[in-house]
């Protein structure tokens, strides 16, 4: 469970990375969002055995990293936490494919593996550039966009909220936990069976706390309708430019494998 | 400006599953007054709260504030007039920051940008918050949680405040600091606790709930005073009115118990009697 916690403490860190004052940071969040949702549109229309052409896209994130300041061991350490989630997609493809795509002397490589790889690289790309756009735009900015560019408002505050309680709901069950924890002297405990009614509780609990807030919104004249005051922001030169360049940047790279032709341009050969 | 008085005649609130929890409760509190609602857990203070906002309406009886019944149609006018903080800051800070917090009600209210901010900017240095602002809430202490859920209602202009339990998890520092804000408040204060010192220092009048029942209502030291009435009621004298612990073991609530310190002549007990 005190991995749990850890992890948690992390992503209060990911809030004040986004505190931060770097010329990525006073960009209009939309030009951010929209870029990021470019960068992953194009990242995953690759072809399935694609991975060469995907490379130049790791510069994206790496640019915005360096501009933005941000500790690259930290998002390493988060971009870890995804990895096996998408092994587990991609491991049963070298059981599946076995057709042979490559002869490295001796070593025959499947279809299976490269296309595992690629999924690989496809979820490092995705993750970081999210992990990114949060580090550097800030959760409620990030759904301030989204809203401006259109996701409807339910799902803005749905997600508002989600994010404030998550550290609150957290925080309840990682105390349940650490009770039962405690009086389990190493042993499993009750087992399975005390997990049931330990997440029925917390279910409970949280029910309770919605009411509660319910409470304190009506108190405070709620009455349906969620007003917010937008902070400042402006689609100027500087968000056209930066937009402008990453797209041109990701439809060039999209179309042409980089990787390959520089390859070529030094052995001389032609496929 | 009597018209900010808050009237409660006869008051009965049953809940759905049949338990009465206020069973006749009459009050009347003045513009300006500072009146402390104790009671033993379950006594009914914190449904007595509830209906002062309407969130909960009385099975029986009527509550006036200011002169308004607290009735359906007068609901928003009553939310203003009421400001109420909760026990618990975490469920009364509930948006992305500080800022967006304190501007929750006045934007609800319909006041213009210019006008929310500078409420919002009034609240927060009424509570001596400033600094806070732009501060998502899970980033605060307990302390300044406390602070930043009055500045929510302040930005509304409330007349009459209402406080559940407001010392409840804070540390020595932070409680004197919150007591010593509310201090300075001119609003009608009403006020639930435990923490019987806190009372002392703040609220001049008390009244004591037991069972859904007002025990007692008047000044707060004499209700205080009154040891057999605060035995009845599951509640004891505040620290500050008991004895000295070490030369007067008479006042201890439990005889018994031996002192914790040696009686006389020690570096520890050195106050005049």
């Amino acid at each position: 469970m005190l991995a749990i916690d850890g992890s948690f403490l992390d992503f209060k860190q990911l809030d004040l990375l986004a505190m931060r004052q770097t010329a990525i940071h006073r960009l209009d969040p939309r030009a951010k969002v929209l870029t990021t949702l470019l960068f992953i549109i194009c990242v995953v229309s690759f072809g399935r055995y694609e991975i060469s052409a995907m490379l130049p896209f790791l510069i994206y994130p790496m640019v915005l990293m360096t501009v933005g300041d941000l500790p690259g061991g930290y998002l390493l350490r988060k971009i870890l936490i995804v990895i096996p989630f998408a092994l587990v997609i991609g491991i049963f493809n070298p059981v599946f494919d076995r057709q042979v795509i490559m002869q490295l002397g001796p070593f025959e490589i499947w279809g299976g593996w490269i296309s595992c790889m690629s999924i690989l690289m496809r979820a490092i790309l995705t993750t970081s550039v999210a992990l990114i756009l949060v580090a550097v735009t800030g959760f409620p900015a990030t759904c301030e966009a989204l809203e401006k560019l259109g996701m409807p408002k339910v799902f803005t505050v749905q997600l508002l909220f989600l994010y404030r309680y998550i550290f609150v709901l957290t925080d309840e069950s990682v105390r349940t936990s650490r009770a039962r924890q405690l009086r389990t002297f190493g042993r499993r405990g009750l087992g399975i069976r005390q997990f049931g009614s330990m997440i029925g509780h917390l279910l409970l609990r949280t029910w309770n706390r919605a009411e509660r807030i319910h409470m304190a919104m009506l108190a405070r004249g709620f009455s349906g309708e969620f007003h917010t005051t937008h902070r400042q922001s402006r689609f100027g030169r500087e968000e056209i430019v930066f937009m402008g360049g990453w797209i041109t940047f990701f439809a060039l790279f999209r179309v042409y494998n980089a990787p390959q032709l520089l390859g070529r341009l030094f052995t001389g050969t032609m496929p | 400006m009597s018209h900010h008085k808050v009237e409660v005649k006869n008051l009965r609130y049953v809940y759905p599953d049949g338990t009465v929890a206020l069973h006749d409760v009459s009050f009347r509190i003045h513009h300006g007054e500072s009146v402390a609602i104790v009671g033993a857990n379950g006594a009914g203070k914190s449904t007595l709260l509830l209906h002062l906002n309407g969130y909960l309406s009385a099975t029986s009886g009527e509550i006036v504030i200011g002169g308004t019944q607290l009735v359906k149609r007068n609901l928003t006018e009553i939310r203003r007039t009421v400001g109420m903080v909760f026990q618990d800051p975490d469920d009364q800070l509930f948006m992305p920051t500080v800022f967006d917090d304190i501007a929750f009600g006045p934007l609800n209210m319909g006041l213009a940008a210019a006008e929310v901010e500078s409420r919002v900017t009034e609240a927060l240095e009424r509570v001596g918050a400033a600094n806070l602002r732009n501060k998502p809430p899970y980033h605060l202490s307990g302390g300044e949680k406390k602070r930043v859920a009055i500045a929510t209602v302040l930005s509304m202009l409330p007349e009459i405040l209402v406080l559940d339990e407001p010392t409840n998890g804070l540390d020595p520092h932070a409680r004197r600091q919150l007591i010593a804000l509310l201090q300075a408040f001119h609003h009608t204060r009403i006020v639930t606790s435990h923490d019987l010192d806190m009372v002392l220092d703040m609220c001049e009048r008390t009244i004591v709930l037991q069972e859904g029942r007002v025990m007692a209502d008047g000044p707060t030291l004499e209700i205080f005073g009154n040891e057999e009435l605060l035995k009845t009621c599951r509640l004891e004298k505040p620290l500050a009115m008991q004895g000295c612990p070490i030369c007067s073991p008479g006042s201890r609530i439990m005889p018994e118990q031996k002192p914790l310190v040696p009686r006389h002549g020690d570096k520890y007990h050195d106050h005049d009697h």
